[in-house]
């Protein structure tokens, strides 16, 4: 009785064959519609940062150098992959790429950079007119970020004091 | 001999603690599925373990929580020496979609070294296989860093100082870009 189940179980075994994937020697391709690390077209790029604005993680951040030039960068750390940033895009250039391997020793290697002319009105000489409060309330921190630390700081925040946001608590680990 | 022969058997087996400061359990999920016939991570001699006294490398999910990040350093430094961190998903490296609450500190780095960074939320079992291969020097990382940047104006800098009248025509100098 025994004897037979066990020859049973060992022809189930025989019958499944092997069924680990080779994965790290063979690509393992994604399905069609899979969303994996957001690339930026620059050449496409206007700089409108509304990905920055959408972004639910904030890791885009939007620095205004001077009127004529803006920063755009995409840390990567915390990204979701959600991929408002490229529903949003007018220009659609940000694409989801199907890249999932990511892993790195070095986490400033997940981060682009786009370095974009912004031309200003002809009228005035301005790059945009000035938000109205309300529209201040929405736009909240996303220009007044911290490029040499990665951070992004409420706007509010950056005036009134220069400690900084999130390492604002001394925890006594020892 | 036997010691040769051992470390040429098993220097490169790394047994894993799994440790979660607060994440959602997606990533749990993903290591889990990791470690199933299926994945089979054992081929590169990887193997859970429950406590960190016994592991060589920790597998970090969630960010450094207020209530967490005693507990994660008591852990990492029950470790013993050779040691590595992985800080697995988006919130273990950059402190997750609630990275500015009250109760998040941030990523792991902020209280415990990180070796290796495997984003994603969660990142795919086949991410996490990558970043062990990278680690373990099988394969070589993908991604580098992108910088852009435009050296040249796209379209002509308008001034209205360049402007010229000419017979009911506005003339504008200086065309070239900038």
């Amino acid at each position: 009785m025994s004897m037979t189940s066990k020859l049973k179980e060992a022809m189930v075994g025989l019958k499944a064959g092997c069924v680990t994937l080779n994965y790290p020697a063979q690509p393992r391709p994604v399905a069609e519609n899979f969303r994996g690390r957001p690339i930026f077209d620059a050449q496409k790029c206007i700089g409108c940062a509304g990905c920055a604005n959408n972004c639910p993680a904030r890791e885009i951040l939007v620095l205004d150098v001077c009127q004529e030039i803006r920063i755009l960068k995409y840390l990567g750390r915390r990204c979701t992959y959600c991929g408002r940033c490229a529903d949003i895009c007018p220009e659609k250039a940000i694409t989801m790429s199907h890249e999932y391997e990511t892993a790195t020793g070095n986490i400033g290697d997940l981060q682009q950079r786009l370095d974009l002319f912004m031309s200003t009105c002809q009228r005035c000489g301005r790059c945009f007119k000035d938000t109205s409060p309300l529209e201040q309330l929405k736009l909240k921190g996303y220009r007044f970020d911290d490029l040499s630390n990665e951070r992004w700081i409420f706007r509010s925040r950056a005036y009134l004091e220069s400690e900084p946001v999130v390492d604002d608590i001394k925890i006594e680990l020892d | 001999m036997l010691k040769n022969l051992c470390q040429k058997m098993f220097g490169r087996s790394l047994w894993v603690y799994h440790a979660n400061s607060g994440g959602c359990n997606g990533c749990d999920i993903e290591v889990l599925n990791v470690l199933t016939p299926y994945y089979d991570v054992e081929r590169f001699g990887i193997k859970l373990v429950g406590s960190p006294r016994h592991a060589d490398v920790m597998l970090c999910q969630g960010p450094a929580l207020r209530a967490t990040a005693r507990a994660l350093r008591t852990a990492y430094e029950a470790m013993p020496a050779p040691k590595l961190v992985f800080a697995i998903g988006g919130c273990a490296c950059g402190g997750g979609l609630w990275h500015d609450t009250y109760a998040v500190l941030g990523p792991v780095e902020k209280v415990i070294p990180v070796n290796f960074y495997i984003p994603g939320c969660p990142p795919r079992p086949e991410a996490i296989i990558y970043g062990v291969a990278v680690a373990v020097g099988l394969v070589d990382k993908k991604v580098a860093p992108v910088e852009f940047k435009e050296l040249e104006m796209p379209i002509p800098r308008y001034h209205p100082s360049e402007l010229r009248g000419k017979d009911e025509m506005v003339v504008y100098e200086k065309m070239d870009k900038i």
